[in-house]
């Protein structure tokens, strides 16, 4: 962000987030195909329930991440434009958080993520509204599975109850496995070590997912880019994942 | 103690109106009236009993089934999605906070300044506040996810070892609402003191014992008196900020959002007249049920109130329509691409008939209409305009909540809000409210016989000269 050139002083204490531990994702959406293995994969890796055709239809798909693609004209003059996934943007300074009444929304201090502590939640659904990016989704209801897939739930993930609002944790089951991993080998997380389900499923290898406060790992490297781009940035919600467009 | 002095007011005839069209002027002797209250309270038709059946009956269905079967099923059941997280629950909330306004508004303010006419219906109004401020609570929690874990919203100590948040503005709406759920409480109770002694020593039975437990054993001493007079002035000033203060609330819950059509800076205020609009047309359409329906309601409630009604409704519509073009010019004119896009969507969007249906109730049948003293005291016209200008305020509540969530910065997500299991339950709040305001009109004197004295005793007629000429004495 570009220094202010009028020096205001600053009358709002905001509370600012540290740099250390910052995770943080770029998505190339060039390389983007649409091929959804990321919205599968995350539904695999994190439980998330298939809601069924009427529900999904009427806006009530659980998915955590999802692709969006926009059309322009009117066929069969169409113009697709890229596809775009979307998923949590992991706000630095995260519209959803002040609004729950019971902090259910919280912020890591250890890994600077927005988590929802399921526990907590109560279903006001404030915060959903107050997301910009609408990544947030509600258990509408107990949604069955359907007999062998309840062998596949991941046992690192918590499975959700109707009336929790859930979303994408970055799938930090995985980043602290990877920690656990290091400490007990007394080192550090290596660059790439962690990786998302998403990223992992990837076909096109379009998401890379790193720590964005070291210079040297490569999703740093890729965010510093000058084609990348970040989700309703004019906000000022500070998201963690960039966008790679028209490389 | 200080005397006014006033002629009645002329009609443009030229010919002098018939001071007993007034009740202030036109006294009943104590025992009479009181035995006239008594009366009305004790004298049920077998149409009362089956009306209270059937709202009974349609509140075990529609709102405690309907919302055993949502606790069981989840609020899958209801039509809220991605994006409209919030749909008509909290319609309902936002509506019967509105409602309770009036009834706080119409009394506390009345009484503050000394508006004589308030005297018969200051408890009519007072107990809408109270009965709608229930059904708000309760449609807030119907529309909690985890109703069962409600009481996490209070702040108390707890094995969680967790606070609650004080930055959310529900927080600060849980409190508000709370707070005045408890104020008007004991405002409404605080002038019913005497009522309920009056009726104690009228009455047998069970009643004698409800009466005598509620009463606090008031005997009329001239130290009670003194105590409830002071105690009165006190609520009468105190109440009136937290009126205010409790639906600027309610619309922080929209206005600091980050969201296109929420985020506006008069949604405080405009929320205020919209409430006071909604509930002063519900205050005239009790009054006007009560008076048509209980016994001996004729005489305390006469054309005299309606018109004045009227014209508060009039006024408070001119001021609502001043802060809806106020929020919406702003906007307009401000050209930000997703209010344009919220507020072509508004008006020609599926439910654009929902938007012009609210200009049309909210603002031109009230100015087209109230203007004349024939419409606002013929009782059925009233009723309609009254019922007409609810409607409206509840299709901007509509329009605030669901249809504004409908769109957002993401399009990808952009969808259409159908209630399902909102509809009974919501028909099951209103039948709830009527059905309280039957049980209390049956339990409690619906009318505040001691300060229907009160006035009659300060007010008296005097010749000077020709002219008739009201006089006023304050008796504080």
């Amino acid at each position: 962000m570009a220094e202010n050139p009028i020096k205001i002083p600053e009358f709002k204490a905001e509370w600012k987030e540290g740099e250390a531990g910052r995770w943080g994702m770029v998505i190339d959406s060039d390389l983007c195909t649409g091929c959804q293995a990321c919205v599968a994969a995350c539904a695999m890796e994190n439980n998330i329930p298939f809601v069924g055709e009427d529900d999904a239809a009427y806006g009530r798909s659980m998915h955590w991440i999802r692709v969006e693609r926009f059309w322009e004209g009117e066929y069969p003059e169409v113009k697709t434009t890229d596809f775009q996934p979307v998923l949590c943007q992991q706000c630095g300074a995260a519209p959803c958080e002040p609004v729950c009444p019971v902090f259910a929304s919280v912020h890591s201090q250890a890994e600077k993520i927005n988590l929802q502590v399921y526990n907590r939640c109560v279903g006001t659904r404030y915060c959903a509204n107050n997301c910009p990016y609408q990544v947030r989704v509600f258990n509408w209801r107990d949604w069955e599975r359907p007999e062998p897939l309840t062998n596949q739930l991941n046992p690192d993930v918590t499975v959700r109850r109707r009336g929790v609002m859930e979303k994408c944790t970055f799938c930090i089951q995985r980043i602290h496995k990877a920690e656990d991993q290091a400490k007990s080998e007394g080192r550090e997380v290596i660059d790439g070590e962690v990786i998302p389900a998403c990223a992992q499923a990837c076909p096109a290898e379009a998401i890379v997912f790193g720590r964005l406060d070291d210079p040297q790992s490569r999703v740093s490297q890729l965010a510093k880019s000058r084609h990348g781009v970040q989700l309703l940035e004019e906000l000022g919600t500070q998201p963690r994942i960039t966008y790679l467009k028209g490389a | 103690m200080t005397i006014q002095a006033q002629p009645i007011s002329h009609t443009h005839e030229g010919h002098h109106p018939n001071p007993r069209e007034y009740l202030m002027l036109d006294p009943k002797p104590r025992g009479e009236m009181n035995a006239m209250v008594m009366d009305a309270m004790h004298a049920t038709s077998w149409r009362f009993w089956v009306v209270a059946a059937f709202l009974g009956l349609v509140v075990l269905v529609c709102l405690f089934g309907a919302w055993g079967y949502m606790i069981m099923e989840g609020l899958g059941v209801a039509g809220v999605n991605r994006p409209s997280y919030w749909g008509i629950f909290l319609v309902n909330t936002v509506f019967w906070i509105g409602i309770s306004h009036a009834g706080t508004f119409v009394s506390a303010l009345l009484r503050v300044f000394k508006a004589e006419f308030r005297r018969p219906f200051t408890r009519a109004a007072e107990l809408m506040t109270t009965f709608g401020l229930v059904q708000a609570g309760m449609s807030i929690f119907m529309h909690m996810g985890r109703v069962w874990l409600s009481y996490w919203m209070f702040p108390f100590p707890n094995q969680r070892q967790l606070w609650t948040n004080f930055h959310s503005p529900l927080m600060w709406d849980f409190l508000a609402i709370n707070t005045y759920l408890l104020a008007s409480t004991m405002y409404l109770f605080l002038p019913l003191i005497p009522d309920l002694a009056m009726a104690r020593d009228r009455s047998t039975g069970w009643r004698k014992i409800f009466y005598r437990i509620l009463a606090l054993g008031f005997r009329g001493t001239e130290g009670e008196w003194t105590h409830l007079r002071h105690a009165l002035g006190i609520f009468a000033f105190a109440i009136l900020p937290v009126m205010f203060s409790v639906h600027t609330i309610v619309s922080w819950d929209f206005a600091v959002a980050m969201r296109p059509g929420w985020n506006s800076t008069i949604f405080g205020p405009y929320f205020v007249v919209g409430a006071l609009h909604s509930g002063i047309a519900a205050v005239a359409m009790v009054l006007i049920v009560v008076r048509a329906t209980m016994k001996n309601m004729k005489y305390f409630i006469r054309p005299e109130h309606f018109n004045a009604l009227g014209k508060l409704m009039l006024i408070v519509s001119m001021a609502w329509a001043y802060f809806f073009f106020n929020d919406y010019m702003v906007q307009w004119y401000g050209g930000d691409k997703w209010t344009d896009a919220l507020l072509h969507f508004h008006e020609a969007g599926p439910l654009g008939w929902m938007w012009f249906g609210m200009l049309i109730c909210n603002v031109a049948i009230p100015w087209l209409t109230l203007w004349n003293k024939k419409v606002r005291t013929t009782p059925g016209l009233l009723f309609t305009i009254g019922l007409l200008i609810n409607l409206g305020m509840w299709f901007e509540r509509y329009i605030i909540v669901p249809i504004s969530l409908t769109i957002n910065r993401m399009p990808f997500t952009w969808r259409e809000y159908v209630p399902g299991v909102e509809i009974p339950l919501g028909i099951g709040t209103l039948a709830f409210f009527i059905l309280l305001y039957m049980i209390a009109s049956k339990l409690i004197p619906l009318v505040p016989v001691w300060e229907v004295q009160e006035g009659q005793l300060a007010h008296s007629l005097r010749k000077f000269g020709k002219e008739t000429v009201v006089t006023v004495s304050d008796l504080e």
